[in-house]
């Protein structure tokens, strides 16, 4: 009985203290991790894709701009996925093609290759955070999520767009990431991201992205056809529009390496 | 009417008071409204062609609003070890700069070159740790020969190296938006400072102009305004040798003021670098009116009236002209409202409501104010007595005084037509203000501090890749560098002639604009991939690639000069490359143009004011002749002031421009209390020797007074470290110096020469009326 009463004075005393802070912060991050799993997990097993997708690039006055690509993807299960972009417009840069490999641990691999040049470049740079096609994303934005990328914490429930979501907070591991930090809003029916907060690394809101117009594909997958990236800070924004998404394509690690690229088209 | 307010003012003061501090209350309860607004776009109308054409040009590209922190070691060498190492971490810690969102110096320069097949993208200095003699040559090998950063990030001798911080101003409470930024900023100069005792920081940038405005507002504000109250107590005790007068004016300066700012805040006008002035000025117009009521209770006291009577022979006297001038004094002012400048018409329209608040106060408070206080009686001072003097002199001497002063006077006035139009932002600011400093070493040392944009539109999606396009912008930025005054050209033609050669595994004979379009467009696909966050090509190139900006940095021109060079630039654009759409833009560009576009406006409005406040004195006095002989002392002053400024300076900026419009609303006010006592004397059957006498007498010295009082107030003024206000506040004070001589010596002497026709069409008085 003495011990017990010790116990729980113990165990009181513990929970007055800071630790209290500690033990709360623990239960958010494996709470953000399991929300974030339960995200990755409900999005494993579609095998591979492939997409056309158009950029409508807005400036601060409202004028537009379009950018036209295909996008072949490969789903790899121990590590990052297989992405190739083949690039139909503008016009002067038809036919060049992005590959990618993206690692859970390890930086992307990524080549470019360029019909003018006919010839295949590896990229070589550690940045992923500038621009892609001079739109509102950064190629960090498009690249596929990987669970070991960040650290989440889950932060509190919202409702975004109807649905009741969970509120995760994703830090980037990379140091040259844009971003200091991302809220995402995950919803609570399907585990699909609804938003996204981009933090810049002065911790300032720099752009705020929204998911649109999902449907559900092979009975299981949900993709969204539409997503609105809005820059906070300089009123640019840009339009993603997916369409004519189709599954089992068929695709090997053969139509993602170097020789694949220079006959992308 | 004026039998019963002067009757409550003096029978029952108290209840007049009452009310004057209700109405103050109500009025001083809008001071809560007031903010301050220190960014430069203050000065310009939101129609301004050039500031609209600016604006169109930061959508279309990315904002170019920026802090620029010039890092200047004692050493004069810049590639070395420590200094490289400072860049570096300073380039890192300006990133967290509030509302920033670009930082660009020789440390985080995107360096390409080739390697092996690939292409290598990366700061020219990843890390400091890395630094070896080998390394910190190639830093410098690479920053002396890439044009986007030789005499621009780095000066042309290696001794100065700058880091340019680029921001996006939300614009919810920009003042405060400015101050967060360049604040950070000093913050971190100074911690660096700290940590490297050997390196000087300097600041400049659009931020750091936007933060001086702001500063020396409030360095005027803390500063001119309480000395201009003392020097405006030191002298009403001298001049008027009663404290307790001297008391009571300091309350109707006080409450004017406080009115006054409170109206400014029920109607939504924002304080300025050019209305935080507007209490001095405003202090000093009130003094006049409170100077000529007690002056002349002091002249009734003396002649044995009670306090009551005097107070009251003074009214009667004073009310007609402290009106009358106090509404010539507000036209002058409201003239303001034709001025292109934002700032300049709130400075207008805020003095002439405190003019006008003066004025109610004065005549209803002030003698209120009097006859509660004890009056004792004063001396005759020395100045009466000089005033019987100097009427004696002009009398006797006015033959002479007249051609003399006629050729001196039109000798000076003619040197006025040579005066020029000079408005740059960064001269407005006296060298010994730190942002000039600062600027004044930039200039020196590193590049010029003024920016011009170019923007050229190929006109159709993805143009900026035509090799033929490229061609074309090329040649433009090689025009640009054989300009005398350009010392720095950021052209997206370098970008494209290093990738090009980089593509060529760094073969120099490849530093060439790539031939073919797909080309072009394939290079910058690539480089742009491989950019980070805030680096990337946007400030250079539109949305759908097909307009390209140039910038351009010049020395700082005289506005003249700049016009000037942008003339010959879009004149070259529009010879050599009429195919493409080119227009020029920057701040500098606006403040260039801004004071050829407020001069012209002013000028336009002066005979409009003119007019209008010689037809007042023509109702006022009823009388064409004498309106007719105002003209000279009023007219004369200013052209006089003008002439002298000429020789003096012979440049005139946004702040001079609207001197001759607010000094002629001032100066009228002296030639009206002159020429009604003048016609006063003549109307009481005096010759016109004798009227001359009798207006020397009577107002003589409470014009001197006055023009003594006002003086020190444009004195005060002048002292201000913002070119802007001091030299309104010098020429000002000067123009009304001149105008008491012209009235104490001139008019006299035109009326003795040219008024001996008599009194036959002089009518009932207006002043008999009170």
């Amino acid at each position: 009985m003495k011990k017990y009463l010790l116990f729980s004075l113990l165990s009181l005393s513990l929970c007055l203290l800071p630790t209290s802070v500690v033990a709360e912060q623990e239960a958010a991050m494996a709470e953000g991790l399991r929300i974030s799993t339960e995200r990755k997990v409900r999005d494993t097993g579609w095998g591979d894709t492939e997409a056309v997708m158009t950029m409508i690039l807005r400036d601060a006055r409202g004028r537009e701009s379009r950018r036209e690509m295909r996008t072949l993807t490969l789903e790899v299960l121990d590590d990052g996925d297989k992405a190739l972009t083949i690039f139909d417009e503008p016009r002067d840069v038809r036919g060049s093609a992005f590959l990618t490999h993206s690692h859970t641990m390890q930086p992307d691999d990524q080549w470019l290759f360029l019909p003018a040049v006919n010839r295949v470049r590896r990229i070589v740079s550690r940045n992923k955070s500038g621009p892609f096609m001079g739109s509102e994303y950064a190629y960090e934005d498009l690249s596929s999520f990987e669970l070991e990328k960040f650290s989440f914490t889950y932060l509190r429930d919202e409702e975004v767009h109807g649905e009741l979501c969970y509120v995760v907070e994703q830090i980037p591991q990379d140091e040259y990431s844009g971003y200091s930090r991302m809220e995402v809003w995950i919803d609570k029916s399907h585990y699909r991201v609804q938003k996204i907060d981009y933090y810049d690394r002065r911790g300032s809101l720099l752009k705020t992205l929204t998911l649109h117009d999902y449907t559900l594909y092979k009975d299981e997958f949900w993709r969204a056809h539409r997503m609105e990236m809005v820059n906070a800070q300089n009123q640019k924004s840009t339009t993603l529009l997916m369409r004519d998404i189709q599954f089992d394509r068929g695709f090997t690690d053969a139509d993602f390496d170097n020789n694949a690229l220079q006959r992308a088209r | 009417m004026q039998q019963f307010w002067l009757n409550s003012a003096l029978r029952r003061p108290w209840l007049t008071i009452s009310w004057a501090l209700i109405l103050t209350l109500a009025l001083a309860a809008g001071m809560g409204q007031l903010y301050f607004r220190g960014d430069y776009r203050i000065f310009f109308s939101p129609d301004n062609p050039q500031m609209l054409a600016f604006e169109q040009m930061q959508d279309e590209f990315n904002k170019s609003d920026n802090i620029m922190v010039a890092i200047a070691p004692r050493s004069g060498d810049v590639f070395d070890d420590d200094v490289l190492t400072l860049i570096w971490q300073f380039t890192e810690a300006a990133w967290q700069t509030p509302y920033s969102s670009r930082v660009d110096s020789i440390s985080n320069f995107q360096h390409t070159e080739a390697m092996d097949d690939d292409l290598l993208v990366e700061d020219l200095l990843l890390n400091p740790a890395d630094l070896t003699d080998e390394k910190i040559a190639k830093i410098r090998a690479v920053s002396m020969s890439e044009p986007a950063l030789y005499r621009s990030l780095i000066s042309a001798d290696g001794a100065v190296a700058a880091i340019n911080i680029t921001v996006q101003l939300p614009e919810v409470d920009q003042n405060q938006e400015v101050v967060d930024a360049y604040e950070y900023v000093l913050g971190l100069s100074a911690y660096f400072a700290e940590k490297y005792p050997d390196v000087e920081f300097y600041h400049a940038g659009i931020l750091a102009l936007n933060y001086a405005f702001a500063s020396e507002a409030e360095k005027d504000a803390s500063t001119l305004v309480p000395l201009m109250f003392l020097v405006i107590i030191i002298m009403l005790v001298l001049l008027l040798r009663s404290a307790l007068a001297a008391l009571a004016t300091v309350i109707i300066i006080l409450v004017t003021i406080l009115s006054t700012l409170g109206v400014a805040g029920w109607l939504g006008i924002f304080l300025s670098t050019a209305t935080v002035n507007v209490p001095t000025i405003v202090m000093t117009l009130a003094v006049a009116d409170c100077v000529h009521v007690i002056v002349s209770m002091q002249y009734a006291l003396r002649q044995g009236k009670s306090k009551e009577e005097a107070i009251h022979y003074s009214m009667t006297r004073n009310v007609v002209p402290i009106f009358i001038t106090s509404i010539t004094t507000s036209i002058g002012f409201l003239t303001l409202n034709f001025s292109e400048v934002p700032i300049l018409r709130d400075l207008g329209n805020m003095t002439a409501v405190g003019v006008m608040l003066a004025c109610i106060f004065s005549v209803t408070l002030l003698p209120a104010l009097l006859r509660l206080l004890p009056a004792k009686v004063v001396p005759v001072s020395h100045t009466a007595k000089g005033m019987e003097r100097l009427a004696d002199f002009v009398v006797q001497q006015h033959r002479k005084i007249l051609p003399v002063g006629a050729v001196l006077m039109l000798g000076i006035a003619a040197f006025a037509g040579t005066n020029q139009v000079n408005d740059v932002a960064v001269k407005y600011f006296d060298t010994r203000t730190e942002f000039r400093q600062s600027l004044d070493f930039i200039e020196e040392n590193l590049t010029g501090t003024a920016n011009l944009d170019f923007a050229i539109d190929s006109q159709q999606t993805s143009g900026v890749n035509d090799p033929e396009f490229l061609a074309h912008v090329a040649a433009f930025s090689d025009w640009l560098h054989q300009q005398p005054e350009v010392t720095h050209v950021a052209s997206i033609t370098n970008v494209f002639k290093r990738l090009n050669k980089n593509m060529h595994g760094d073969d120099p004979a490849y530093y060439r604009l790539p031939e073919q379009q797909d080309l072009a467009a394939q290079y910058l696909l690539m480089f742009e991939m491989s950019l980070p966050f805030g680096l990337d090509l946007n400030n250079q190139l539109n949305l759908d690639k097909s307009a390209t900006r140039v910038t351009a940095t010049l020395q700082n021109l005289g506005s003249k000069e700049l016009t000037g060079f942008e003339q010959r630039a879009l004149s070259w654009l529009s010879e050599n490359m009429p195919q493409y759409h080119a227009s020029a833009a920057s701040t500098a560009l606006m403040f260039a143009h801004i004071g050829e576009r407020n001069m012209e406006s002013m000028l336009k409005t002066l005979p409009f004011a003119l007019i209008l406040i010689s037809g007042l004195l023509v109702i006022s006095l009823r009388s064409w002749r004498l309106g007719l002989f105002s003209l000279v002392p009023n007219i004369m002053p200013a052209l006089v002031g003008f002439g002298i400024w000429a020789l003096y300076s012979g440049e005139i900026n946004l702040g001079l421009s609207v001197v001759a419009s607010i000094s002629l609303g001032i100066i009228v006010d002296d030639t009206v209390h002159f020429l009604s006592k003048y016609q006063r004397g003549l109307q009481e059957g005096q010759t016109t020797e004798g009227a001359v006498r009798y207006a020397f007498n009577s107002v003589g010295r409470a014009l001197f007074v006055t023009t003594v009082v006002l003086v020190a107030g444009f004195a005060v003024l002048a002292m201000s470290g913002f070119r802007l206000n001091s030299d309104m506040g010098l020429l000002t004070g000067m123009i009304i110096v001149l105008a008491l001589i012209i009235d104490l010596l001139l008019l006299p002497a035109i009326l003795l020469r040219f008024d001996k026709k008599g009194k036959s069409d002089e009518k009932v008085s207006a002043v008999q009326s009170a």
